[in-house]
């Protein structure tokens, strides 16, 4: 028992130090002062570059509006799939997890003649981008809420609340959404990190999100370039970290403890 | 808000609402080639506890689910108190149902799961709460309101649907295999409490299961269906005493085919003659379907030379009754019930004679 906590314990460090040494060298490299000081200049700039602000709120929006988007189109979608349309579910997985199959340069060349539409349409705001960012999690997101949807008996429960009286819109405010409130933490948490690191097409659809600008500014300023990146890895940790909290979590004792009465 | 479920009076006190009649008239349903309903119909009235029993595939769910509204229907009509709810969604026809499947609200405690229907139709949260503390005490989970499901025992939840189900006091109570799930122990106990709460409430009740046993201990009266038509519906002695087809016969306990001849409204078998039931082929040579305790096992003695010759296979103690497995010197092998206090004496290769009491019997074409 001993030496299988001494394994368990040894693959915990190894692996905790290949993910942080990079980090500590970003923090190590963003804080280099002239001669061998310590300097948080890069770190003040964050909140001082206009561009660099203006980027980090429209991702944060971005991020927003995908996360919406997403759950708005799909758990509605795969839960009505499941309830009603059982055979078209391995359709809509497919078309789901196309955009999966499909690099982002490709996605780019095949939608920049519908973007000349949109931004005619809607203007060219960045928040545009949210239409082919929602495409993108798609696979990802649809893969989490389907797990959530796997882990209850959604077909029971439906039918025992609509011969309880609910609407559709009632079994699926009350019984299908706080009984897949995993699943749909999974989907907005994955969306979320997708949205903050995307670069490809932000890029060549020539709008200025956080990747974008971190780019730029990598070329004028390493330094406040690399801060960003630890900053925004943090905030994606601490985002973790709280959604963590919201998820669902076991409650009581299980099954097995529970005797007949 | 509507007046079913606004009463001042408790509901297990003073049922406010008296079972209503059930009337299904000629469903049909297919999914592809397969026919789940043949022009089934069935009338329940108001307070009877009706259980649909067949095997698998039979179309007792798909009946049951017609009338709850979460099945479509080919053709047929369903009428629930003289009203023709054909064309009504399932969460405006007022039906409570159990489920096979444990279906309690895993993100609701137990009161809250009772209180879901009351709170769909506006029910004051005070009152709420006051109804759904008697129908757990009615199923005996008062002490279990604030568990979760996760937190209940199979047994448990089912109670908690149960009392979930008779808390938006129903037009109808329907049943789907609700003790399938669990152990033999809590089935009996729970069988007969769901029985006993019916009986209080006195809620039209229509129950599906397959275990024949269920649906003998707790019916008003039991309906075999085969292959989407309902093959009789009688009270379960009835059934039991007087099954109209060789389906009904065999489906419902145990049955042994016998040669027999038939003539002048009885049959002659093992050395005796037996009134036929209704519905039997009236002469000529005939297969009798006769129970396990309608057989006569005694040691063999010259003063019963009428009845017919055999030997013991296999005796197998049941408790207060043996099962006792005959080979007859014609080589019919038949399966007898007898008095444990008997089974003494007819121990494997005991030579015996068999005869046959004189209750009606039901005869079929064929040879046995």
């Amino acid at each position: 028992m001993r030496a299988r906590a001494a394994i368990r314990w040894s693959i915990l460090v190894v692996v905790g130090i290949y993910l942080l040494l990079p980090i500590l060298a970003m923090v190590e490299f963003s804080t280099r002062g002239a001669g061998s000081s310590r300097t948080l200049a890069a770190w003040r700039a964050i909140g001082t570059d206009a561009d660099l602000v203006s980027a980090i709120t429209v991702s944060v929006e971005l991020a927003l509006l995908t996360v919406a988007g997403t759950l708005l189109l799909l758990v509605p979608t795969m839960t009505w799939v499941q309830l009603r349309v059982p055979r078209m579910r391995r359709l809509v997985e497919f078309i789901c997890l196309l955009p999966l199959t499909i690099p982002a340069i490709v996605i780019v060349v095949g939608i920049a003649p519908i973007y000349a539409w949109v931004n005619y349409l809607l203007g060219d705001s960045p928040l545009t981008l949210t239409f082919v960012y929602i495409v993108l999690v798609l696979p990802y997101a649809y893969r989490a809420i389907a797990a959530g949807l796997s882990g209850v008996d959604i077909v029971t429960l439906a039918e025992a609340a609509r011969s309880l009286g609910a609407s559709w819109r009632q079994v699926l405010l009350r019984i299908v959404i706080p009984n897949i409130r995993g699943g749909i933490i999974s989907a907005a948490v994955i969306s979320v990190a997708l949205v903050l690191g995307e670069f490809t097409i932000a890029s060549l659809l020539n709008f200025n999100t956080l990747q974008v600008v971190i780019n730029l500014l990598g070329k004028r300023d390493a330094a406040v370039s690399v801060a960003v990146s630890v900053a925004a890895l943090v905030f994606a940790f601490l985002l973790l970290l709280v959604l963590a909290q919201v998820a669902p979590r076991r409650r009581g004792a299980g099954m097995a403890e529970v005797e007949d009465a | 808000m509507p007046d079913d479920v606004t009463g001042a009076g408790t509901l297990v006190e003073a049922p406010a609402r008296p079972g209503v009649a059930v009337r299904l008239v000629e469903l049909r349903r297919s999914f592809g080639p397969v026919v789940a309903l043949d022009g089934l119909s069935l009338e329940i009235v108001p307070g009877e506890l009706v259980a649909l029993l067949g095997p698998s595939g039979c179309g007792k769910t798909t009946a049951l689910r017609a009338l709850a509204g979460l099945q479509e229907l080919d053709s047929g009509q369903v009428f629930v108190d003289g009203r023709d709810i054909t064309r009504v969604s399932a969460h405006r026809r007022g039906m409570g149902m159990v489920f096979q499947a444990y279906s309690l609200f895993p993100n609701m405690t137990a009161r809250e799961n009772v209180a879901y229907g009351l709170r769909l139709r506006r029910v004051p949260a005070a009152q709420r709460r006051k109804r759904a503390g008697e129908l757990l005490d009615l199923v005996g989970l008062a002490s279990h309101a604030g568990h979760y499901p996760d937190q209940l025992s199979g047994g448990q939840q089912q109670r908690v649907a149960l009392a979930r189900a008779l808390a938006i006091q129903p037009k109808v109570l329907l049943l789907d295999e609700p003790l399938s799930a669990l152990d033999a122990k809590v089935r009996a106990q729970l069988r007969d409490e769901i029985r006993a709460v019916q009986r209080e409430v006195g809620t039209t009740t229509l129950f599906v299961t397959h275990d024949q046993e269920e649906a003998l201990a707790m019916a008003d009266r039991v309906g075999v269906m085969s292959a989407g038509r309902l093959q009789q519906i009688a009270s379960p002695v009835e059934l039991y005493e007087r099954p109209r087809t060789a389906f009904v016969a065999e489906f419902v306990g145990l049955t042994n085919r016998l040669a027999g001849t038939a003539g002048g409204g009885s049959v002659q078998l093992l050395g005796a003659r037996v009134p036929l039931l209704p519905g039997s082929v009236e002469s000529g040579p005939v297969t009798v379907l006769v129970r396990p305790e309608s057989l006569l096992v005694t040691p063999a003695e010259p003063d019963a030379a009428e009845r017919a010759a055999g030997r013991v296979l296999a005796a197998t103690f049941l408790g207060a009754l043996c099962r006792v497995r005959v080979r007859l010197d014609d080589g019919t092998v038949l399966l007898a019930q007898v008095s444990s206090v008997d089974v003494t004496q007819l121990a494997p290769g005991t030579p015996v004679r068999v005869g046959v009491r004189p209750a009606p019997v039901l005869a079929i074409a064929g040879s046995a």
